[in-house]
C-alpha cells in the first residue's frame, strides 16, 4: 500500500472549466453584472462580488422519459395508513409520485463569487476612456523588477547554471586543464605496456615517462578545479521604477429644490459606473464631489447624495469651485481629470453666458473629459425628454458641437444609464457604434 | 476478552498523520483480508485537501480528464453546496482502476480515516474487482492511461481545430452519453491502454498517407438502391449506441471527430458499470467498514468515543427519510445496499421460519460474509433486490406501492407490505433499478440512402411514457448536426407499435467543419 501526499500539488484543476462555463454563460454573468449595480455604494461596486443566474440558463438536454404522463409505478418507503385499493388524492405539482425516481435533483440557480477582476470585465467589456493620452505620469513608486545580466555575487535561487558552466569551460580551456581522456589515454597506455608479459627493451624508460606525465595530469586536474567560485554567475534583477498615472473625478451636481431623489438616484448610478471606469484605467483615482444650489461647496459622498440642502441654481457656481479645487490640488499637468456634471437642467437665463464661457476658456481645455448628465422626471416619457428642451442644455449645445471632450445626454430612467453610459465612453475609431 | 489482554488503540483524539494511517491500514487489512477473505486490487492512498477533493468531484470523480464547461458547472454548484454548508463533501473519492486509488481529504478526524479505509480501500475495492458488471465492461488497468490519452487528444484538436469546434462536438457527444453504452456484452470490453496506442498508429498513418489530390477526385454517380434489410444488416441496424453508429457511420464526420465520440463512448460505457451496482457497491463499501469498525471496537482497537463518531456518521449515511417527511428523494442507495445486505447477514445467523421459506438455500448458513461476497460478485441493483428483497424488510421500512395512470385522476395504492404484496413490491421496486426500463429504450432503425439520408431513429414507448419533448429537440438538433443531415425520431409504442409522436431536426448549416 502507497500513501502519496497530493496535499501540495497544485489544486484548482477546475479552473479552467470554470472559465469555460463563465464563457459560455457570458450573456447571463454580464446581464448579472449589470444588473448588481442597484444597491451598490459608489466606491463598493469595484469590490468583489457575488451575482446569481438561473440554473436552466446553461441546460445540458438529455434524451429522457417525461415527467408527466403514462402510467407509472412507484415503490415509497413509510407507508402508516394505506391498505391495499386505497386510492389518493394526486399531489400538486411534478413532484411526490407523479415524477420519475432520480429527479429530485437540485434546482438551485448558480451563484458565482466573481473577483473584482473578472466582475470589471464583465462590467466594462467593451468600454474604453476617450482620448486615454496621459497627460503625466508620475514616477518614483517602484513597482517591479526586471532582469539586469548577470553577477558574480547572488542569491543560489538565481543561479544561471548554462552561464556558470560556460565561465567554467572556458577557463579550463584557457589553463589547459587536462582533460578525463587524455588520463584515461595515459592510463590503457600504463595497464597495456604493465599486461605485456614480455617487456619491450625500451618499456621501464617509457613507463617511467608515462607515469610521470600521468602524476603531471592528475596534479594539474587537482589544481585546476572543473568549477571554480570564480566561475559562478548568478542572473541580476533590478528594481525598476514603473510610472504611475493618476486621475481625478469631479462630481458635480444640482441639489436645488427641483431635483428629486429620482433625480439624484439617476446621478448617483452615473457617478458610479464612471468611478469603476477610472479606477480600472488608473491606479490612482480621487474622486471630489461638489454640490451646488445657488453657491457650491466640496463634500463627502453621504452628504452629496443625502444632504438636504436647497435652493435656487446657479450653475456657474459649481464650475467656479471647479476651478478652484484644480488650481489649489489638481494641477492639469500631473493629473487626469474628468468631469461629470449632473443636473435637471433648471437653471437661471442670466447664468448661462458665464457657464459656457468658464467651459470654453477654462474647464474644457484643462479636461480630459467632461460628461453632462441631464436627470429628467421619471414621469416623463423619453419622447418628451427628447424635444423639450432646457436653459443649461441650450446654453451646452453648441459648447458641444465645438468640443470633443464635451458630451451631454438625456436621461430619465435607470435603465438608461448603462447605454447612455456605454455611448458617452464607447471606444472611439472602431466606428461610432451605437448598440447598448 | 479480557480489558488486561487488550492493545492500546490505535489513536486518541481525532489528529492523524502518515504513520498513524499506516498502522490503521495494517489493523484493517488483516481483517479484510484474512478474516472476511476480501480480494483487492493493490491499493493506493492519496491525501488531498478539501478543495482539491471540489476538483475532483467535478470531473466525475476522475483524476484527470479532458477540459470542459460542463465540468466547470459542475464545480461551481458543488461549491455553493458546500459554501452554503448545504452539501457536506464527500469523505472519500475512489478510483476503480489498478491499482485502487483512494482519496482521503485532510480535514478528516482519525476516526473517519479508518472509515474510509475500510469503506472505500476495502469495500469498494473488492467490489470494483469482483463485480460480473465491472469485470465484463471496464478496464482497471488501463483506464488512467486511457483517460490520460483522452485528454492528451481532445487538447491537441482544440489547438489543430480551435476550441469551439471541439466543443460543439463535446456538447452533442455529451447529450447523447447515455446513448452511447452497449447495453450487452456482444462486443468485447477493450484493452484502454492499446485502444489509445491503436489510435496514435491510425493517426500517424493517416498523415502519412494525406494526399491532397483525393481531395479533386470527382465523385462517383450516387449508389443504386439497396433493398432494406439488406441495407438495414450492412449497417449494423438496428443499433441502441447511437454514438457507436455515429462514429463508424457518420457520412461527414472527419476522422477527430469521430474519435472523440469514441472517447466519450468509452467513458460512458465506463461508468456504465457504476450506474448499475450503485446500491450493491455502496451497500458492499458501507457493509464491509460497519463490520470493520465493529471488530476494531470490539477489540478495543478504536476508542468508545471513536467508535460513536463513526456510529454517529454511519447512521446518517444509511438514514432513509420516509415518502412523507419532506426530505424524500428516492430511495438512499446507501441505505436499501446495505440494509438488504445486513438482512442476509440475519438470514444467515438467525433466520425464521419465514426466511427459510423465502431463502432456503442461504437462511441459516452460518457464514454470511460467503453469502455476500458471491452476492457482491455475481448480482447487479435489479437482480439484487428482486432476489434479497425480504418481506421482513418490506415490513420494516413500511413498503408500499403506488400506480398512477394517466386515465385516472387518482393514484391507486397497488400493494402494501402484507402477504399479497410482498412479491409484487420487490418485483416493483427492482424495476426501478433496471436502467433498460428506467431509459427510454431509442434505437437507430433505418437510413435513407436512396432519398436524403434521414437517419431514422425509433423509441418503445413502454406505459405510455414518451420523451421530455423540450430536451428531445435540443438532442435531435444535436444529433443531426453530427450526421449532417435530417434526423426523425419517432415514439411508438411497444406493444400496439401505434405512433404516438414524431420529431424532426435538420442539421444547422455550417456546423460541420
Amino acid at each position: 500500500m502507497h500513501i502519496v501526499d497530493r496535499r501540495l500539488n497544485p489544486g484548482g484543476k477546475s479552473l479552467v472549466n470554470r472559465q469555460r462555463f463563465l464563457r459560455r454563460a457570458r450573456a447571463y454573468v454580464s446581464q448579472a453584472v449589470r444588473d448588481s449595480l442597484k444597491d451598490r455604494s459608489i466606491k463598493d461596486l469595484a469590490k468583489e462580488g457575488e451575482i446569481t443566474i438561473r440554473r436552466d440558463a446553461i441546460h445540458e438536454p438529455t434524451l429522457h422519459r417525461a415527467g408527466k404522463g403514462g402510467n407509472r409505478e412507484r415503490v415509497l418507503p413509510g407507508n402508516r395508513e394505506f391498505l391495499e385499493g386505497d386510492r389518493i388524492k394526486r399531489p400538486d405539482g411534478g413532484g411526490g409520485a407523479g415524477s420519475q425516481p432520480g429527479e429530485g435533483e437540485d434546482q438551485d440557480d448558480f451563484r458565482f463569487a466573481l473577483s473584482r477582476e473578472e466582475f470589471l470585465d464583465l462590467f466594462l467589456d467593451d468600454l474604453e476612456l476617450p482620448d486615454m493620452a496621459k497627460k503625466k505620469l508620475v514616477s518614483g513608486k517602484i513597482e517591479g523588477v526586471r532582469r539586469a545580466g548577470y553577477s558574480t555575487l547572488g542569491n543560489p535561487s538565481n543561479l544561471s547554471v548554462p552561464r556558470t558552466m560556460q565561465k567554467a569551460m572556458s577557463r579550463r580551456i584557457a589553463l589547459r586543464r587536462p582533460s578525463g581522456r587524455d588520463l584515461s589515454r595515459i592510463e590503457e597506455a600504463i595497464a597495456e605496456i604493465e599486461a605485456r608479459t614480455t617487456p619491450l627493451a625500451d618499456d621501464a624508460v617509457t613507463l617511467e615517462r608515462l607515469r610521470e606525465e600521468r602524476a603531471h595530469i592528475i596534479r594539474r586536474r587537482n589544481l585546476i578545479a572543473y568549477i571554480d567560485p570564480v566561475d559562478l554567475r548568478f542572473r541580476r534583477f533590478e528594481p525598476v521604477p514603473r510610472p504611475v498615472a493618476q486621475a481625478v473625478m469631479f462630481c458635480l451636481m444640482d441639489v436645488s429644490g427641483s431635483m428629486t431623489a429620482h433625480m439624484k438616484d439617476l446621478a448617483k448610478r452615473f457617478f458610479a459606473l464612471l468611478h469603476l471606469f477610472l479606477s480600472r484605467c488608473y491606479e490612482q483615482v480621487d474622486v471630489v464631489f461638489i454640490h451646488h444650489t445657488d453657491r457650491a461647496a466640496e463634500v463627502d459622498e453621504d452628504t452629496f447624495f443625502y444632504s438636504t440642502v436647497t435652493g435656487g441654481t446657479l450653475v456657474s457656481s459649481a464650475l467656479d469651485k471647479l476651478i478652484e479645487v484644480v488650481k489649489e490640488r489638481y494641477s492639469p499637468s500631473d493629473w487626469n481629470i474628468y468631469v461629470a456634471q449632473a443636473s435637471d437642467g433648471d437653471t437661471l437665463a442670466s447664468d448661462n453666458a458665464r457657464v459656457v464661457s468658464l467651459m470654453q476658456d477654462q474647464i474644457l481645455p484643462f479636461c480630459q473629459y467632461f460628461a453632462y448628465l441631464e436627470v429628467g422626471r421619471e414621469e416623463f416619457a423619453s419622447i418628451e425628454a427628447a424635444t423639450s428642451t432646457t436653459g443649461l442644455w441650450d446654453a451646452y449645445a453648441p459648447v458641444s458641437d465645438s468640443h470633443r471632450n464635451f458630451a451631454m445626454r438625456k436621461v430619465s430612467h435607470r435603465r438608461e444609464i448603462y447605454p447612455v453610459f456605454r455611448e458617452l465612453f464607447q471606444r472611439r475609431g472602431v466606428g461610432e457604434r451605437t448598440h447598448a | 476478552m479480557t480489558v488486561a489482554f487488550a492493545p492500546a488503540p490505535l489513536f486518541t483524539g481525532s489528529d492523524w498523520d502518515f504513520s498513524l494511517i499506516n498502522r490503521i491500514y495494517e489493523t484493517v487489512e488483516p481483517i479484510a483480508l484474512q478474516e472476511m477473505k476480501l480480494n483487492i486490487y493493490p491499493n493506493q492512498i492519496e491525501i488531498i485537501s478539501a478543495e482539491q477533493m471540489l476538483d475532483a468531484y467535478s470531473s466525475i470523480g476522475m483524476p484527470l480528464f479532458y477540459k470542459h464547461w460542463s465540468f466547470g458547472k459542475q464545480f461551481v454548484t458543488n461549491e455553493m453546496l458546500y459554501r452554503k454548508g448545504l452539501r457536506g463533501l464527500a469523505y472519500e473519492l475512489v478510483i476503480n482502476s489498478d491499482p485502487c486509488i483512494n482519496y482521503l481529504m485532510q480535514e478528516n478526524s482519525a476516526t473517519m480515516q479508518t472509515l474510509v479505509i475500510a469503506h472505500a480501500a476495502f469495500g469498494h475495492n473488492h467490489f470494483f474487482k469482483n463485480n460480473y458488471v465491472f469485470k465484463q465492461w471496464t478496464d482497471a488497468e488501463g483506464i488512467l492511461d486511457y483517460l490520460e490519452f483522452a485528454k492528451r487528444y481532445i487538447a491537441q484538436c482544440e489547438e489543430r481545430y480551435g476550441q469551439l469546434a471541439v466543443e460543439r462536438v463535446l456538447d452533442a457527444a455529451h447529450a447523447l452519453m447515455n446513448q452511447g453504452v452497449h447495453r450487452y456484452p456482444r462486443i468485447r470490453p477493450r484493452d484502454m491502454k492499446a485502444e489509445a496506442e491503436r489510435e496514435a498508429e491510425r493517426q500517424a498513418y493517416r498523415d502519412r498517407i494525406y494526399d491532397d489530390l483525393w481531395r479533386t477526385v470527382p465523385v462517383g454517380a450516387k449508389a443504386a438502391s439497396v433493398p432494406r434489410d439488406e441495407r438495414r444488416a450492412a449497417l449494423g441496424l438496428p443499433q441502441e449506441n447511437i454514438l457507436y453508429f455515429l462514429e463508424k457511420t457518420g457520412p461527414r464526420l472527419d476522422s477527430w471527430q469521430r474519435e472523440i465520440l469514441r472517447i466519450v463512448r468509452l467513458i460512458a460505457q465506463y461508468f456504465y458499470p457504476q450506474r448499475q451496482t450503485k446500491a450493491m457497491n455502496e451497500g458492499c463499501a458501507t457493509y464491509t467498514h460497519y463490520r470493520i469498525m465493529t471488530i476494531l471496537h470490539d477489540r478495543r482497537w478504536i476508542t468508545d468515543g471513536a467508535f460513536m463518531e463513526f456510529i454517529q456518521s454511519h447512521t446518517n449515511v444509511v438514514y432513509q427519510p420516509t415518502f412523507d417527511s419532506g426530505h424524500f428523494g428516492g430511495f438512499n442507495p446507501y441505505s436499501l445496499g446495505f440494509g438488504i445486505m445486513s438482512d442476509i447477514e440475519r438470514i444467515c445467523m438467525d433466520p425464521t421460519p419465514e426466511d427459510r421459506d423465502w431463502f432456503g438455500d442461504i437462511a441459516g448458513s452460518r457464514d454470511p460474509v460467503e453469502v455476500l461476497k458471491d452476492i457482491w460478485a455475481n448480482y447487479r441493483d435489479e437482480s439484487f433486490v428482486s432476489q434479497f428483497l425480504s418481506p421482513h424488510l418490506i415490513r420494516q421500512w413500511r413498503l408500499f406501492q403506488l400506480l398512477d395512470r394517466e386515465s385516472e385522476s387518482e393514484l391507486r395504492v397497488e400493494a402494501i407490505h402484507d402477504e399479497r404484496g410482498y412479491r409484487r413490491i420487490r418485483r416493483a421496486l427492482a424495476r426501478e433499478y433496471d436502467i433498460a426500463r428506467q431509459e427510454p429504450d431509442i434505437q437507430v432503425v433505418d437510413v435513407d440512402l436512396a432519398g436524403d439520408r434521414t437517419l431514422m431513429l425509433e423509441h418503445a414507448v413502454t406505459d405510455g411514457v414518451v420523451l421530455d419533448a423540450s430536451d428531445a429537440a435540443m438532442v435531435l438538433q444535436s444529433l443531426a448536426n453530427l450526421w449532417g443531415y435530417e434526423v426523425a425520431l419517432s415514439e411508438v409504442d411497444a406493444e400496439s407499435r401505434k405512433e404516438l409522436k414524431n420529431h424532426r431536426c435538420q442539421p444547422q448549416p455550417g456546423w460541420i467543419g
